[in-house]
């Protein structure tokens, strides 16, 4: 019950983070102006104790790869982002995380507001039980008030922005469950970005579908960190080179390393982490 | 090594399949039997004043049950509009908020208890705070005691169907901001549709066909149902009264009644069934 006395001791710090600091032994890739950055964020299901103490800076509209082998505390991670943890009653997270400053894990902040702007898309693309118009449209009629045509307009630009919608136009009526894996996915997308959201965390968001639909929505992501901050979780080390600016590679519960991209792939400074890139375990 | 003798084994095999087959066709026997003896009896008594006039006093020839059906079809209707609201919502206490806490436990447990509980205490409870203390048999002390024994069907399997949907689809509403009410109305609802209507049917069945909990609280009447503050007319208490009078035309009614009642009840089942399918 160790944790219950460390959250009480824990003051709410709201003025700015204080900077990265890391270990000796690790690089510090330089960002400056993050859009996120966390502090000695620890997480327990239970008394079990997933995090420990993880700080790390988040680059504004960069991509953001999170590997590491299962188990590693990668999901665990970005769920705390949008505070969805909070679902389970036996999950609690301590320490700090900072949104362009505020920190979120603020018991006074407002949840809703929080994940209008930090949007998530899962693993399994959980298209809503409704059409494909109205699985865009209602995130937008829960956060703005519009007129219909602007709801029509704002639902066919989150899908051009998914790059669905020349495959849904004529068919949005039709229930969202009715479309592939892969649209599924992208439909997924278009809701997220709908409600104009500043981050999008991707919780392995290409592991369930086929490759194909994974190089569309590769090609995707590309696209939409001129726009958005991207954080995604990915098992897949090639995707994660592919696509990302920065990569952390978590190893339990722990940030082992963290840097540019093409450095973690070329040349990490830990032995772990070139275990793991190079495939010796994981 | 000696084998086991085959035949042993062939026989026993033989004789399960035999006395359970037996044993389901005594199940489908009695609901046929029931059936053909409830329409062949019944049939005969269903004519234009069946359905359109008020039960006539004993020694007076004709009359019907229309008084009863209206007055059965207004305490269902009023013990629904009490125990749907009541019933959906405390299955989404049970479901989404109360799920581990002592106090959900302890409601999920009262609920499975009151489900096994004899319909007849329910109506003796309704009269001992109701019927006593108006002063008078009631229309709405009998939907009361009704809808005491819908509630927890409904919680129960409001409860088992929203349990159905993955947590997947609640992290994925919430990730888009949706408030936690709005999840349950929108979305877990939705998702839970067909499976909650099913529930919500089969409840209204069940308590459409209960007499015991009407004896002490609606009791029964003569005439057309006019105030719900009143003794009310009702198939069900019709029945048992008819049943047990020594005339043969009321006699014959009770067995038209109850073929009513019976396609009634059939007939919400097999809507609720089709419903269950659909999902």
């Amino acid at each position: 019950m160790s944790y219950v006395m460390n959250l009480g001791d824990t003051e709410i710090k709201m003025d700015s983070p204080a900077p990265l600091k890391k270990p000796e032994t690790l690089p510090d890739p330089t960002i400056t102006e993050p859009k996120i950055s966390v502090r000695d964020l620890s997480f327990y299901y239970d008394d079990n104790q997933a995090l420990i103490e993880n700080s790390i800076d988040i680059a504004n509209r960069k991509v953001t790869a999170i590997i590491g082998p299962s188990g590693c505390g990668k999901s665990t991670h970005i769920r705390v982002y949008n505070r969805i943890f909070e679902l389970y009653r036996d999950q609690k997270a301590t320490g700090e995380v900072y949104l362009d400053g505020e920190n979120i894990l603020d018991p006074s902040v407002d949840i809703i507001e929080l994940r209008r702007k930090v949007g998530m898309i899962f693993q399994k693309p959980t298209p809503f039980p409704m059409s494909i118009f109205n699985n865009v449209a209602y995130g937008i009629k829960l956060h703005y008030s519009v007129s219909r045509n602007e709801l029509a307009a704002r639902v066919e630009n989150a899908l051009k922005s998914a790059a669905l919608w020349n495959e849904v136009k004529d068919i949005l009526q039709r229930p969202g469950t009715s479309l592939s894996g892969g649209q599924q996915q992208r439909l997924c997308i278009a809701r997220a970005i709908a409600v104009e959201p500043e981050v999008l965390l991707m919780d392995e968001p290409t592991s369930a579908i086929d490759p194909l639909a994974t190089a569309k929505i590769e090609e995707l992501i590309e696209g939409l960190k001129k726009q958005y901050t991207i954080v995604i979780v990915t098992h897949n080390m090639q995707q994660a080179a592919r696509i990302s600016d920065y990569t952390a590679f978590f190893y339990e519960g722990n940030i082992v390393e963290f840097d540019d991209t093409s450095k973690i792939f070329t040349n990490p400074a830990q032995k772990q982490t070139e275990d793991y890139i190079t495939g010796r375990f994981g | 090594m000696k084998l086991r003798p085959k035949f042993q084994r062939k026989l026993v095999d033989n004789s399960v399949k035999v006395i359970s087959t037996i044993s389901a066709a005594v199940g489908i026997a009695f609901l046929v039997w029931i059936l053909f003896e409830v329409v062949s009896r019944g049939a005969s008594s269903l004519n234009i004043a069946f359905f359109t006039q008020p039960t006539a006093p004993p020694g007076i020839e004709g009359g019907g049950v229309a008084n009863a059906i209206l007055g059965t079809l207004i305490i269902t209707t009023i013990a629904t509009f009490i125990g749907v609201p009541v019933g959906v919502m405390s299955g989404v206490y049970l479901s989404e908020f109360g799920r581990a806490s002592m106090f959900g436990k302890a409601v999920r447990f009262a609920m499975n208890v009151i489900m096994g509980v004899p319909s007849i205490i329910m109506g003796m409870f309704v009269y001992s705070f109701m019927v006593v203390t108006m002063g008078r048999f009631s229309g709405i002390a009998g939907a009361v005691s009704l809808s005491i024994i819908m509630i927890p069907v409904i919680a129960r399997t409001t409860e088992d169907m929203l349990r159905l949907v993955p947590d997947s689809l609640r992290e994925s509403a919430l990730a888009v901001g949706t408030p936690y009410w709005k999840l349950t109305l929108s979305i877990l609802f939705r998702a839970a549709k067909a499976g909650m209507t099913t529930g919500i049917l089969l409840a209204v069945a069940r308590v459409s066909g209960e007499t015991a909990p009407l004896l002490f609280t609606a009791l029964n009447s003569p005439y057309w149902p006019e105030s719900i503050t009143q003794p009310t007319a009702n198939l069900t208490t019709t029945i048992f009264n008819y049943a047990m009078s020594p005339y043969a035309d009321w006699q014959e009614m009770a067995w038209g009644a109850s073929l009513v009642i019976m396609a009634g009840v059939l007939a919400t089942t097999i809507a609720a069934r089709s419903l269950s399918k659909e999902s």
